[in-house]
């Protein structure tokens, strides 16, 4: 066979495998459709900048507009020995601390991020699996905390590690952990929040601090913070995409 | 000629007139389009699967969904599939709700033949999702442009006022099976005219803007979307209500195409050649 008829056969058999069902379903399963299909949310996310800027906000609501029941997902109780204490206690020893690429590593008692300046905002959170919820969530803005810990220049990304193990009982454990770009962990609305609704956060919504990203989908939002990590790359991390869901083939960009 | 040969569209006994019917620049965007909504539909119902319930407003009221699918064990034991629109109540066992996956009775929205990737992987569908929603977009908006440059838009597509007085008329001849013949079948009708000016400059954008209201960034960039549609949650339901009246679409084009000359009408659209009988009209 020619080249060219080895090259028309080739895509006529990757157009058949595309349109029949099962086809589809084999064709997702090869890494290199993912990585292709992957290369979009680059470009997803340079349009969607292009759009929102840095500074855009992301619209707030009335209280009144405020959901009756603010549905919970993902971790809803980490449940490990350490993390119960904890929530027995009220989360009074609960530290977050900062470290990484900052010259002034930090940690933080609960008591200390509640004494910061703090911003309290009604927004809408959106699951990517399609619903939406409204609540109103109190904490510190994240800019603050990184301005106070001085990051440095080289700086990338912000990482958070959290108390969930993710991991089946009996499998090493493998605790949940996300991460955002600069631009998105400085954003005005970016909380580590610690109140929902005017009381303090509850166990399934991430007790006693979470995370808050406002323009982004709810598992980029991080729940039970124990760490944050200022970093230059991601790919060090556990499976280098840089989250938990994202090592299991969601999109790091969760701005859609 | 028989209706059979008119279905199939093979050439008729007379004199025949072969025309130049579309030009290259639709028939590649219009398989494209084809082949990209297809993979937009089945992707979609893998991410409307994570979820299956529509609400309406900004928010979710899970109490009062306007569309839901659910699965719960029937008094026999075996997983029943319910849909709900709003109040009302339909058993779809296999359909919606509940169907099997490799043989397994699973809880799952639309069934797995329906969805791309078929087993529920919500992860794939978003990047067959967006990956395709790109190239639709990308495929439209030059097929747009050339069509509004070229006078593709104002010739052929542009209702004339003819075409609007004739409607009722052409309505009649279309539920009587009976389709444009001779000099009149060189152009689209009226009724074609509409379906296609609908589609291409009323579904598709609103099936983009109410895509691109279900994110959060772009809702942060332009408020205005969430105003347009009256909240994200309606945004999504629109979204919905768009993929079935592609669907819906699809299904009278293809009736249209069988029925007013298969052949000749494929044909047409692939290598752009048509035939017209001489001795009507």
């Amino acid at each position: 066979m020619t080249d060219r008829r080895r090259f028309l056969a080739r895509t006529g058999a990757a157009g058949l495998a595309l349109f029949s069902l099962s086809g589809c379903t084999k064709l997702s399963q090869k890494p290199w459709v993912g990585s292709l299909l992957g290369e979009v949310e680059k470009l997803t996310r340079r349009a969607q900048h292009l759009f929102a800027g840095s500074h855009a906000l992301a619209p707030e609501f009335r209280e009144a507009d405020i959901a009756p029941e603010f549905r919970a997902n993902g971790t809803l109780d980490p449940g490990t020995d350490e993390y119960s204490a904890h929530a027995a206690m009220g989360f009074k020893n609960w530290r977050v601390t900062v470290s990484g690429l900052v010259e002034r590593p930090l940690s933080l008692a609960l008591d200390d991020l509640k004494g910061l300046p703090s911003r309290t905002q009604i927004t809408r959170h959106d699951c990517v699996e399609g619903w939406s919820c409204i609540g109103k969530w109190k904490g510190v803005p994240l800019a603050s905390i990184l301005a106070a810990a001085r990051v440095k220049p080289e700086a990338r990304y912000v990482v958070f590690r959290c108390a969930d193990n993710m991991s089946p009982a009996g499998a090493e454990p493998q605790f949940y952990y996300e991460s955002l770009d600069l631009l998105e962990a400085t954003h005005p609305q970016t909380l580590l929040a610690y109140e929902l609704n005017n009381a303090p956060l509850p166990v399934k919504h991430g007790a006693p601090v979470r995370l808050r990203a406002e323009r982004q989908l709810g598992y980029k939002m991080a729940k039970y913070i124990k760490h944050i990590e200022v970093v230059a790359e991601l790919t060090p991390i556990a499976g280098g995409r840089g989250g938990y869901w994202e090592d299991q083939g969601y999109s790091w960009y969760g701005g859609i | 000629m028989p209706f059979w040969q008119r279905v199939l569209g093979l050439r008729p006994p007379g004199p025949v007139t072969v025309i130049a019917r579309h030009a290259v620049m639709t028939r590649v965007a219009h398989w494209l389009n084809a082949a990209l909504l297809l993979v937009l539909l089945m992707s979609g119902l893998q991410i409307f699967n994570a979820h299956p319930a529509l609400y309406l407003g900004e928010g979710s009221n899970f109490a009062h969904p306007v569309l839901a699918m659910t699965a719960e064990p029937g008094p026999d034991g075996s997983l029943k599939g319910t849909t709900w629109v709003g109040r009302n109540r339909f058993e779809t066992t296999g359909m919606l709700g509940a169907s099997d996956v490799d043989g397994f009775p699973t809880a799952r929205g639309f069934p797995a033949w329906a969805t791309l990737p078929g087993p529920q992987w919500l992860a794939m569908g978003r990047l067959w999702h967006f990956a395709a929603a790109w190239l639709f977009v990308l495929n439209g908006f030059l097929f747009a442009v050339w069509a509004a440059g070229r006078g593709h838009l104002r010739a052929d597509l542009l209702p004339t006022r003819d075409d609007l007085k004739a409607l009722p008329q052409t309505f009649l001849e279309h539920l009587r099976l009976r389709f444009p013949k001779g000099n009149a079948a060189r152009r689209y009708n009226g009724l074609q005219k509409l379906a296609y000016m609908f589609v291409i400059f009323g579904l598709g954008p609103l099936a983009l803007l109410t895509g691109l209201t279900m994110s959060p960034t772009m809702d942060a960039a332009m408020p205005q979307l969430l105003w347009l549609f009256g909240g994200r949650q309606t945004a999504r339901t629109l979204h919905f209500l768009c993929a079935f009246s592609f669907v819906g679409f699809f299904l009278i084009h293809i009736a249209m195409v069988v029925l007013s000359g298969a052949w000749n009408n494929l044909r047409s659209m692939i290598t752009g050649r048509y035939v017209i009988e001489d001795h009507h009209d």
